[in-house]
């Protein structure tokens, strides 16, 4: 129905454009990853595997690495802890309020992404709004060291930050369950838990894949959270990329990092497309 | 009947608990967003409970700070262009995705959608790394086509979702009677996608005004009003910042309520954020 002149209208210049603006530079990325830095602080485009070579040799990459999968692993629990419940009473139990309660999930996220991780910040500090509140009602003396600067900080912030992105596809997946199945189940006998585990929760994975998926993914790149709140301990993979590309200028190095990164992350959105493809039955 | 009965006393125990646990979600959600408009009020400065001498001098600080502003200046203009971008670009894409067969279109579509899920680090430094090699010196101009790349993405599946649900026949019947392809493109097309063109626009302008981590980057001389931020949180905390995100937090809200208002007269109730999700995780199976 379409003529050819239509087709090549609308398709080459999106062509084009992601090839300047994402093939090319993607590209680029894989070929810095084998170039130098000269002595004289100049980059030499000769090729060779020592960046690679130094990922794999030198500790302090490959454990921060080890230590961003790790936080990122946590915020993708806790938000799955805390977003599947909402969404299960949500989809399940709020009747007609639903579509409010859905609103009030989302307006946070209308809030920046900055502001929230700075409000955090302002509330887990020695003299923040926490410590002060638990002075003075005399629940502790001396503020907690603990709650800011840590990694704890940072998972708590990233945790908060995912949650609606992890409740949206879950409650989307909630939403198109048929009633009927829910109703059949209980009709047979089975009580609401068995309901639930082998009726609802199965028909909800593919959006608990996104969700989960989602959460990690972006929180282990995240280098704002990690600046912000981390500290030292709190230290993360992209961080060690940033001073890459600032103040150490080893702009190859960097992109060695990142190049894995983007593997990595690729690669994980391959499985959890397959998982999802699998226990999707419609 | 007792089955029922039986099960649903059950249910009505549990949702005690998961009513709770709702609550405690809310309340650790709202929590931030609370303690940053208190504080924006509060004369002793941000932290330190409980507040007190509230006052409104923050905001007028805030009112004669000229950084700021020319920042939220710099920041709306490049949420404008990068929405012309994206929809430029991502308008076509959904046709050329919906409707034409070429070589290589599974990559295409992965490609145009990753920046979506990918961490913006690795838009970021890919972009810089080109513009580097091809000695574009950084400006807003940087950060424009960063956003506007990046934000394809939305304006894809969004648009992408409207032609899904698009009846083919009224095409057809334009076509048909006469219409060239681009008056039934005007005429038909476009109007009937006008709904996922508007939410991709307000979408994309937001993800823009708020965008720091592919903006990072790609800076010049001229801030971003995140980068401002960011650059005076590096510096201490401030209550002007707390006075700044809250004006913005009401903005944001006026600009969702009229666009579910707009929405829910359209189609019922909304699940574009979703539907966004999914797709940046499946690759948009279509």
């Amino acid at each position: 129905m379409f003529s050819r002149a239509y087709r090549a209208v609308v398709t080459v210049p999106p062509l084009l454009w992601v090839t300047v603006f994402l093939l090319i530079p993607y590209a680029l990325m894989f070929c810095y990853s084998f170039w130098m830095v000269s002595t004289s602080q100049t980059i030499v485009h000769s090729w060779s595997l020592a960046n690679y070579r130094q990922l794999l040799t030198v500790d302090v990459y490959w454990q921060t690495l080890l230590r961003s999968m790790w936080i990122a692993a946590r915020v993708m629990l806790f938000s799955l802890l805390l977003g599947y419940p909402l969404a299960y009473f949500l989809s399940f139990y709020a009747g007609a309020k639903k579509d409010l309660f859905y609103q009030l999930v989302i307006i946070p996220l209308w809030v920046s992404y900055l502001v929230r991780a700075y409000a955090w910040k302002t509330i887990l500090g020695s003299d923040g709004v926490l410590n002060t509140l638990l002075q003075y009602v005399h629940l502790t003396k001396h503020p907690l060291e603990f709650l800011l600067y840590s990694p704890f900080a940072v998972v708590l912030t990233l945790t908060h930050i995912y949650t609606p992105f992890t409740f949206l596809p879950i409650y989307a997946s909630l939403e198109h369950i048929p009633r009927n199945l829910v109703e059949a189940s209980s009709d047979l006998g089975a009580s609401p838990a068995q309901t639930f585990w082998r009726v609802i929760f199965p028909l909800s994975i593919p959006g608990v894949l996104a969700g989960a998926t989602f959460a990690f993914v972006l929180s282990l790149g995240d280098f704002l959270a990690p600046l912000l709140l981390g500290g030292p301990s709190g230290i993360m993979i992209s961080n060690i990329v940033v001073s890459l590309f600032g103040a150490a200028y080893n702009w190859p190095l960097g992109a060695a990092i990142s190049l894995c990164m983007l593997v990595l992350v690729v690669s994980l959105l391959f499985v959890s497309e397959r998982l999802e493809k699998k226990w999707s039955f419609s | 009947m007792e089955f029922l009965v039986s099960a649903t006393n059950g249910s009505i125990r549990g949702s005690r608990w998961l009513l709770l646990h709702s609550v405690f979600v809310f309340a650790f959600l709202y929590l931030p967003i609370a303690v940053l408009i208190v504080y924006s009020f509060n004369g002793a400065g941000v932290g330190g409970f409980p507040p007190r001498n509230l006052t409104l001098d923050w905001y007028r600080t805030l009112f004669s700070d000229g950084a700021i502003w020319e920042s939220v200046g710099n920041s709306l203009i490049v949420a404008a262009v990068a929405v012309v971008i994206a929809l430029g670009l991502g308008i076509p894409a959904a046709l050329a995705l919906d409707r034409a067969q070429f070589p290589g279109k599974t990559l295409f579509r992965r490609l145009v959608l990753l920046p979506l899920i990918l961490p913006g680090i690795i838009t970021g430094l890919s972009l810089l790394m080109l513009f580097n090699e091809a000695s574009i010196k950084l400006s807003l101009l940087t950060i424009v086509l960063g956003h506007g790349t990046a934000l394809i993405s939305v304006a894809t599946t969004e648009v992408f979702a409207g032609l899904q649900k698009l009846d083919r026949a009224q095409e057809e019947a334009s076509l048909d009677l006469g219409a060239n392809y681009w008056q039934t493109f005007l005429r038909v097309t476009l109007p009937n996608l006008r709904l996922s063109i508007i939410g991709a626009a307000l979408l994309i302008f937001t993800l823009s005004m708020d965008e720091i981590a592919v903006s990072f980057f790609l800076i010049g001389r001229d801030n971003t009003l995140p980068l401002e931020i960011w650059g005076r949180l590096r510096r201490g905390i401030t209550p002007e910042i707390n006075a700044i995100s809250t004006i913005i937090f009401v903005f944001s809200l006026v600009a969702i309520v009229l666009w579910y208002r707009l929405r829910r007269s359209a189609e019922g109730s909304p699940e574009v954020a979703a539907e966004l999700i999914e797709t940046a995780v499946q690759g948009a199976e279509s």
